[in-house]
């Protein structure tokens, strides 16, 4: 994470975990642990489509998803529990649009990229340029070009987050 | 090339001449919606953050709805919380418990002004395009951050139109078309996007119809969901807040991503079968499937023009033996309209149960939740397992007649074969 400045340099690599289409907040976010502290909720991320990925994910890995991430409810829990699992990044065909802001809003870099769904497997390595948009196979060689984040978008991720961004924001004025 | 209204409620709000789809804006925030489920975690959060005033409390409005009159002591504990800090923050525009849902008092009130944004910790805020306003549900970090400075991000949404032509037949409503447009286009339909709906049919819909195809536009994935104001619009906000309004659409020359033009001459009665919103077929499909349960209300169905379409078809018949019928008034407002034009007598002498203003079992809270096995048929928006209470049991939605005429044969029924049989 410590590579999130603004501009430059904004390149993450990581162990790709891959999951499929239409993952919902409810498998990210079991409803039974909603209310449970954040230290309990992540060890159920994902446990119902990958029962070792929570075990298992270690901090810098990236998930490679389908279309429609993130579908379901708006409950923010979703993306907060793959930050504290140290997730570097999501980068999917399409994101469920509240979960997108979400994701943001906690500071969980997302990226938006058609064909990276094909293009990984499970234990590859990605390089992602948050700034330019661009995915990496180091494994396969293969190059995508996803939709660059936005300069807004990046500055809450550097951030840490929206809230974080406040802080800062009502600290200096 | 022109502005979507989507473009145009964005341009206007981040100060620009224009604004096109897929620019970032950040934008200055018209109105902010909290409800209970959300405010208490949302105050809290900004006192965590150090803020202890928002920048404009006369641009938020808080409502108690959702769980009315609180059902345990947890929730009562947590709106006293929000009336101390409504109280605190110098809030003005709160409604208390039993006023009833936030998405009918927004337009009821006159809260709500075309053109105008507006965000609110719900997913059904896309109700308030029903009056050409971009209504949209953010997350509780984003909304500390929108009352704390007064803006937020948004990303400038991609739009697809609807050009919805002809006429409904006698017996088919305004809920038929959303059910049968999200059934036929799919859940993610909208991701991201901008809904737009025109057409002929659209200019002869009244604004109670509006706000249904407008609240379930959510249920396509959608940002917003739009309907242009019209003097349908005019005549709403004169009779709701006092104060007109100019036409507010989309430029002639706007830019779309998709246009469907959709006929509505044919439509049927609609039902989403369990347990998606997007599973959709006609009634005729279900016709004779039992169901314990009928609940008419929400913020989708729960409007004096729905009590009355359903009063309509249960007049002078009960309720079959086995089905409880629950009715929730969308607001103390259609409540008292429901009383004063006898709707509500016609509703209790055919035997049903009314419940306070408010979200009602449509939350799953309380107020009428569904056991093992069992199979409700209701006018509310969402269908998911356990919305309602058991995780085995069934929801199908539906119009009010559909509902309604369900709850008479004790078995999903269509509407218009109950009519016929009368005649
Ligand atoms: S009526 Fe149902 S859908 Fe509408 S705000 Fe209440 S709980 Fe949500």
């Amino acid at each position: 994470m410590s590579s999130q400045a603004n501009g430059v340099g904004n390149v993450l690599r990581g162990r790709v975990w891959k999951f499929d289409h239409d993952v919902s907040t409810d498998v990210l976010s079991p409803g039974a642990y909603a209310i449970d502290p954040v230290e309990v909720r992540m060890l159920h991320v994902l446990e119902s489509v990958n029962p070792a990925f929570a075990s298992q994910v270690e901090p810098g890995d990236v998930i490679v998803a389908g279309r429609n991430f993130g579908c379901g409810s708006s409950r923010e829990t979703a993306p907060e529990n793959l930050k504290a699992l140290g997730v570097a990044c999501v980068c999917a065909e399409s994101f469920a649009r509240i979960f997108m802001r979400n994701a943001v809003a906690v500071g969980l870099p997302v990226l938006v990229c058609s064909g990276v769904h094909a293009a990984f497997e499970n234990d590859d390595v990605g390089e992602i340029d948050l700034a330019s948009g661009r995915v990496n196979n180091t494994d396969s060689g293969g190059e995508l070009q996803g939709d660059s984040l936005p300069e807004e978008m990046r500055a809450i991720l550097a951030a840490g987050g929206i809230l974080a961004l406040l802080k800062s924001q009502s600290g200096a004025g | 090339m022109g502005m979507t209204m989507a473009e145009r409620v964005l341009a206007k709000a981040s100060g620009r001449d224009r604004v096109t789809a897929g620019e970032f804006v950040v934008a200055r925030i018209d109105l902010a919606l909290l409800h209970d489920i959300f405010a208490a975690q949302v105050f809290s959060m900004l006192k965590a953050v150090g803020v202890d005033q928002l920048l404009e409390p006369d641009r938020t409005v808080v409502v108690i709805d959702h769980l009315v009159p609180a059902p345990t002591a947890e929730a009562a504990t947590v709106h006293q919380q929000i009336r101390d800090d409504v109280a605190r923050l110098g809030i003005g525009a709160f409604y208390d418990a039993g006023q009833g849902i936030c998405h009918q008092l927004l337009p009821e009130r006159g809260h709500v002004r075309p053109g105008a944004l507006i965000v609110g910790t719900d997913s059904h805020s896309t109700s308030y395009g029903a009056l050409g306003a971009g209504g949209t549900g953010i997350g509780t970090s984003d909304m500390v951050y929108a009352l704390a400075t007064g803006s937020l991000w948004f990303r400038v949404p991609q739009t697809v139109r609807f050009e919805l032509t002809g006429e409904l037949e006698p017996g088919v409503s305004w809920k038929d078309v959303i059910l049968y447009l999200a059934g036929e286009f799919g859940a993610d339909a909208a991701q991201y996007k901008s809904i737009e709906f025109g057409g002929p049919a659209v200019a002869k819909a009244d604004m109670s119809s509006r706000l249904t195809v407008a609240n379930m536009a959510v249920e396509m994935g959608a940002k917003f969901g739009f309907f242009a104001a019209d003097q349908v619009t005019n005549a709403y906000l004169v009779e709701h807040g006092g104060q007109g309004s100019e036409p507010f659409g989309p430029d002639p020359d706007a830019t779309y991503e998709a246009v469907h033009q959709i006929s509505l001459s044919d439509l049927s009665p609609q039902i989403a079968l369990p347990h998606q919103v997007d599973r959709v077929a006609p009634v005729s499909v279900a016709e004779g499937i039992a169901i314990n349960q009928a609940f008419l209300g929400s913020c989708t169905n729960g409007r004096i023009e729905d009590l009355r379409a359903a009063a309509k078809v249960l007049e002078g018949k009960r309720v079959a033996r086995g089905v409880r019928l629950l009715v929730a008034p969308a607001s103390q407002e259609v409540l008292r309209e429901a009383t004063r034009t006898g709707i509500l007598a016609t509703l209790i002498d055919a035997g049903a149960t009314i419940l306070a203003p408010g979200c009602g079992p449509c939350f799953g809270g309380h107020g009428g939740l569904l056991g093992p096995g069992e199979r409700c048929i209701g006018t509310h928006n969402r269908n998911f397992p356990g919305r309602m209470g058991s995780a085995d049991a069934e929801i199908y939605l539906a119009s009010p007649a559909t509902v309604a005429a369900s709850a008479i044969a004790g078995v999903i029924s269509d509407p218009r074969q109950l009519e016929a049989g009368d005649e």
